[in-house]
């Protein structure tokens, strides 16, 4: 007990100073300005429009598009480690799978030896065309909106991609759009393919801004 | 549906639904029961048999995905029994109950086909996925071990 009063005082003294909370910056008071959207869903694309400035605006739609890479059916195959995550992302995959030389998994335990194509309704086991998880360069488990946005841009990071192809690839390819159909009831992440496909696009189109460090969706 | 798929080395025609699990054409179609039905959720190993070489899960691959290719289960691991890991599997007394044993003989023989010296952690993570209730899994190794020739210190 004795010893423990020290810390305790420190914690009183930063509680009392008021901490590091930081001021909203400019990019989150824009946020604010846009209409409150349900957890599920994506804000449409025209109300973005509000924003006039394009930077601003650029910044605003990747927030928005970082609810979906940030959600579990999509970062827990972006794993910050060799296993990647299962259900709403604070547990490891089951049974415990590594990532291999070529992400799809250790011999014996390759991804393709229980994922098929196809979501599997009876056993409950999620499938789509090339399961596999990103790459370790790709990782985005614990990344904030910002760093996950710069990530995104660097083609040493993002599996080589053009921002055109970035954009292609959210939008079309398969594997991603498991995300909004991930079957046996787990959440899907918010909104569609085609809306997200189509904000990444006005990010794009906007200058591919990322937001502040500490802004959030 | 016809299902054209060489098991062990025959050729079979299967008249079955496509969606049908390998496992259930090859333990009620075919008679093959050597490999067994645990969890059916891809969860636990005791399906496990080869697709082109490939470990898969039978009770979650459905039959259709075999079409065209060569299934190889514990029957056809070898021909009367020899294959190295069945050998060890012999001498160091692996199994308990034995349920398991056939889901990790597939497995460690796809293992060794591709690391024929494989690490304590190349081991681990190829069994990862099959379970064993009794708890041989300090035996399975070893045996792997004896299989490839490797040291066993322990």
């Amino acid at each position: 007990m004795i010893r423990a009063l020290p810390v305790l005082a420190s914690v009183v003294l930063l509680a009392g100073a008021g901490g590091c909370r930081r001021q909203p910056d400019s990019d989150a008071a824009r946020w604010e300005s846009l209409p409150p959207v349900d957890a599920r869903d994506l804000r449409p694309l025209d109300v973005f429009q509000r924003i006039e400035d394009p930077a601003q605006r650029s910044r605003a739609l990747f927030l928005e598009t970082s609810r979906v890479y940030l959600h579990p059916r999509c970062s827990n195959c972006h794993p910050d480690g060799d296993s990647p995550y299962q259900d709403s992302g604070e547990t490891l995959h089951n049974p415990p799978v590594t990532r291999g030389p070529e992400d799809k998994g250790v011999v014996g335990m390759e991804c393709t030896g229980c994922h098929q194509e196809k979501n599997l309704e009876l056993a409950r086991v999620p499938g789509a065309p090339n399961w596999h998880v990103a790459p370790r360069s790709m990782a985005w488990v614990g990344k904030s909106p910002r760093e996950l946005c710069e990530q995104l841009k660097d083609p040493e990071r993002n599996g080589g991609k053009t921002l055109a192809q970035l954009v292609e690839h959210n939008a079309h390819d398969a594997l991603v759009g498991w995300g909004w159909a991930p079957g046996s009831g787990r959440q899907p992440a918010p909104g569609t393919q085609a809306q997200f496909g189509a904000l990444v696009a006005a990010w794009v189109a906007t200058g591919a801004q990322c937001p502040s460090e500490e802004a959030r969706p | 549906m016809s299902i054209r798929v060489r098991v062990n080395g025959v050729e079979q025609e299967l008249d079955v639904d496509p969606e049908m699990p390998l496992l259930w054409a090859l333990r009620d179609v075919l008679g093959l029961t050597g490999t067994k039905y645990g969890c059916g959720q891809a969860l636990c190993g005791a399906c496990s048999v080869h697709l082109d070489g490939q470990v898969v899960r039978a009770c979650v691959t459905p039959i259709r995905r075999a079409d065209g290719r060569e299934v190889t289960t514990i029957e056809g691991l070898s021909p009367d029994g020899g294959h190295p890991l069945q050998r060890a599997w012999v001498e160091l007394g692996v199994p308990q109950c034995g349920f398991c044993q056939s889901g990790q003989l597939m497995c460690a023989a796809a293992l060794l086909a591709k690391k024929p010296q494989p690490t304590d952690a190349d081991i681990d993570q190829s069994l990862a996925g099959n379970l064993c209730r009794c708890g041989t899994y300090t035996r399975i190794r070893a045996a792997v071990k004896k299989a490839a020739g490797v040291p066993d210190s322990k």
